[in-house]
């Protein structure tokens, strides 16, 4: 029997190794982990605070699978392409890790089930459902630009999921469950010993004791004030449920942080923020300025203030913002993407069938992963081929698996000539590991704790192939290291008694003040998740360089957003839950500010506008060569 | 847009604990008015929180009853345009309709097996444990490849 709201029950569990979240990831390292585990007594278990068939950034579907190596192309090239397109500052170990790995989980995915697209041999494009050779065969995929391939994706995370599943067996996963803290062991500060969360269904809270843990809970959305409104603030770019509660957990629990002043602003389709990727690639579409220039060709000469990264074939994302900002602060925007000159210049060349298929295809797009962009097509009356769409950047987001790399430091591969301790010391704090690998890979700073995804800091564009190579990456390690440490009983530091009291403090908080007031909203004592969340959105948003300065800022203005943020965090002390979904709302929302906390003092300490595009350190303009690392 | 879910046709999941829409969204807005205190509308699903809805039509694809549709975003889109799927076991058909009345059909592919029928392991080897500690995965598929590495690692 479950508790009541306030008294919940508690269950203690202990496992060896738990999986924090469900997504790509994740999935992927339950699909590794039970094999390698096979046999050895070691316990399993999957929490995921969503359903896994639609949990994680991949829930709704993908229209491409953005890394995709294939036979023609080196792992290699690719990772120097994570390189440029992040300024330089990525780990070619971990890139290129994934990069060797990363088609092994594409095949797999296709001989689930999932339909990818192909080319026949006079170059005629086909959906995935056409029974042509398989990849691992030797088929040919559809690029849509060097690393991507098009599938035909509603389905990808349920066909992922169900893998999963499978492999793990249902009793080994556990749904609806929230995990909000990691707990450390008690004759080890550096050592993580267990999570603790609840369930968002009945007043049960959870108390997990592990030996290894991954924390693959995925980025950050929302700490930054939309550009909608209303109900349209739902629309994030990137799912609007990933509360950072990977960085801060990780953080709280001590691991090394890495680069999260790093950050992503996508160019998308205005309001939706529908992909741009095919457009650009697969259709050839351009985009302009509000009279038709293009901003790539008429600004190109600014891409010569930072070589190399400008110099590349295809610029780095940020300054490609950097180009159209340009436009945009000098006003000539609105921004364009000119569809209808894409789509005409293609039915110059394609029989009516194709050019029937070219329309589906533009509009399957959407369909697969962003319906909410086609929900502004029609009801703007935008038929692309007859009328352009707007682009806008998004307010900014944190994530390391996109076209970012905010997160932790890991342990690399050791087999590639990555910095040692004899090597690489100078400047490192005593507690941290000197060199890029200390034994187990993808583990943390944090003894017995892992992560991958968007977890993984300075190792971008790993996507959703890429997550789910390095969750079986990660799952490899940890039962090495389950094997390794047999012995070894996690101890928590802190009791069960006082981690049940934190975890259901603002159910506390709304209890005893809820009739002080006649307005349950207004109330002296307590604080409501949404309206903490609408702080922490308008101080980044001002303060630490979000749409409202057109990502500018500087180190006044990081300073009083510091002492906003710390108020906000005393007041997070404050925040109610009516009931579980607001308990589920208060947490989501304490992972952000510790998120948004972490992204604001990196940017202070980093005195450069590394990132122009994504965020400007005013006076700082350019990329300071002497401050390349670290 | 937030979905939202028709009256007349969510029947509640049949008076399960749990509808379909609450167990499948990701974001943990549907919600079922047991007593109709919320909605006036006793034994039927409502979306709690539309500000925070993705328009991920997950609850959408998966309602039994084909109850639940979207109503786009109202700060953002004009009223009047429906994108509505129909998810069967290996596509999905788009029925898609403008504000000014045109409209348009997609049927796209959504897998190629049939639905629960992988078998993670079948055909794969077991783990070679002695392995453990070597690149690559417990089963190779064609897909591991090293490259040329030489110009990595910078300091």
């Amino acid at each position: 029997m479950a508790g009541e709201f306030g008294n919940p029950e508690v269950v203690e569990e202990e496992v060896d190794i738990l999986l924090i979240g469900g997504g790509m990831a994740c999935c992927g390292a339950g699909y590794e982990v039970m094999r390698w585990a096979e046999g050895t007594d070691l316990k399993i278990r999957l929490v995921d605070k969503a359903a896994m068939d639609r949990s994680g950034a991949v829930a709704m579907g993908l229209s491409a699978i953005n890394t995709y190596i294939g036979t023609e192309q080196d792992p290699a090239d690719y990772t120097r392409m994570v390189s440029n397109d992040l300024m330089g500052i990525t780990r070619d170990d971990l890139a290129y890790d994934v990069g060797r790995h990363v088609d092994e989980s594409v095949h797999l995915f296709e001989e689930w089930g999932l339909p990818i697209w192909k080319t026949d041999e006079n170059g005629e494009r086909f959906d995935g459902s056409k029974g042509m050779t398989p990849l691992k065969d030797g088929g040919k995929p559809v690029r849509s630009g060097k690393w991507q391939i098009m599938i035909n994706g509603e389905s990808y995370k349920w066909i992922v999921a169900e893998a999963a599943k499978k492999a793990l067996g249902t009793d080994n996963i556990q749904e609806r469950i929230f995990i909000v803290k990691l707990v450390n062991d008690k004759n080890d500060p550096n050592r993580v010993a267990g999570a603790v969360g609840f369930s968002v269904r009945e007043d049960k809270v959870f108390v997990y004791k592990a030996k290894a843990i991954l924390l693959a809970a995925g980025g950050c959305v929302n700490i930054f004030r939309p550009r909608s409104v209303g109900e349209g603030t739902g629309r994030a770019w990137y799912p609007v449920w990933n509360a950072g509660s990977t960085y801060a957990m990780a953080a709280e629990a001590g691991a090394e942080m890495t680069l999260m002043e790093n950050r992503f602003v996508p160019t998308r389709f205005k309001d939706g923020y529908g992909p741009v990727g095919a457009w650009f690639l697969l259709f050839k579409s351009k985009a302009t300025n509000a009279t038709g220039e293009v901003y790539m060709d008429r600004n190109k000469d600014m891409l010569d203030d930072y070589p190399p990264y400008g110099a590349a074939a295809v610029p780095a994302s940020c300054l490609r913002n950097h180009l159209m900002l340009k436009e945009m602060k000098e006003g000539r925007g609105p921004i364009w993407m000119d569809t209808v000159t894409a789509l005409a210049n293609l039915r110059e060349t394609l029989t009516p069938r194709e050019v029937k298929h070219l329309e589906a295809e533009a509009w399957e797009d959407f369909l697969d992963m962003c319906i909410g962009q086609c929900g502004i097509w029609v009801g703007e009356n935008i038929e692309p081929d007859k009328k352009n769409s707007e682009l806008m950047p998004t307010e900014p987001y944190l994530l390391g698996s996109h076209s970012g790399c905010c997160g932790i430091w890991v342990s690399g591969p050791t087999d590639v000539g990555a910095p040692t301790d004899e090597a690489y010391s100078e400047g490192i704090p005593e507690h941290l590991p000197k060199g890029w690998n200390w034994g187990y890979r993808a583990m943390t700073t944090v003894t017995g704790l892992w992560t991958a995804g968007d977890g993984v800091g300075a190792s971008g564009h790993k996507f959703s192939s890429g997550s789910h190579a390095e969750g079986r990456l990660a799952a490899k390690a940890m039962v090495k290291f389950c094997l390794d440490n047999k012995d070894y009983k996690p101890e928590l530091d802190t009791s069960v008694e006082d981690l049940v009291a934190e975890i259901y403090k603002p159910v506390r908080n709304f209890m005893e003040h809820k009739d002080y007031s006649t307005a349950i909203d207004i109330n002296p004592n307590y604080i409501t998740p949404k309206m903490l969340q609408f702080r922490l959105q308008k101080i980044m948003d001002e303060y630490v360089a979000g749409v409202a300065t057109y990502y500018t800022t500087n180190e006044h203005m990081l300073k009083v957003a510091g002492e906003k943020i710390d108020m906000l965090k005393e007041d997070a002390e404050k925040m109610r839950a009516k009931d579980l979904h607001e308990l589920l709302r208060a947490w989501e929302n304490y992972h952000r500010i510790i998120t948004a906390e972490a992204h604001m003092k990196h940017i202070e300490f980093r005195q450069e506008s590394r990132y122009p595009g994504f965020y400007y350190r005013a006076h700082v303009d350019l990329v300071d060569k002497s401050k390349l690392f670290k | 847009m937030p979905t939202f879910v028709r009256t007349e046709k969510c029947d509640g999941c049949k008076g399960q604990d749990k509808t379909a829409c609450m167990y499948i969204c990701p974001h943990d807005l549907m919600a079922l008015d047991k007593d109709g205190s919320v909605t006036g509308h006793a034994m039927k699903a409502y979306n709690q929180e539309p500000e925070q809805c993705w328009e991920c039509y997950s609850c959408v694809k998966i309602c039994p009853q084909q109850a639940i549709e979207a109503r786009h975003y109202a700060d953002i889109v004009p009223l009047g345009g429906s994108v509505q799927p129909l998810r069967g076991s290996d596509s999905i058909m788009w029925t898609i309709k403008f504000r000014n009345g045109t409209l348009k059909r997609f049927k796209f592919p959504i897998r190629t097996t049939p639905e629960g029928s992988i078998d993670p392991y079948g055909g794969k080897p077991a783990a070679d444990m002695s392995k453990i500690e070597e690149n690559g995965f417990f089963v190779q598929c064609n897909g591991y490849r090293e490259g040329d590495r030489s110009e990595l690692i910078k300091l």
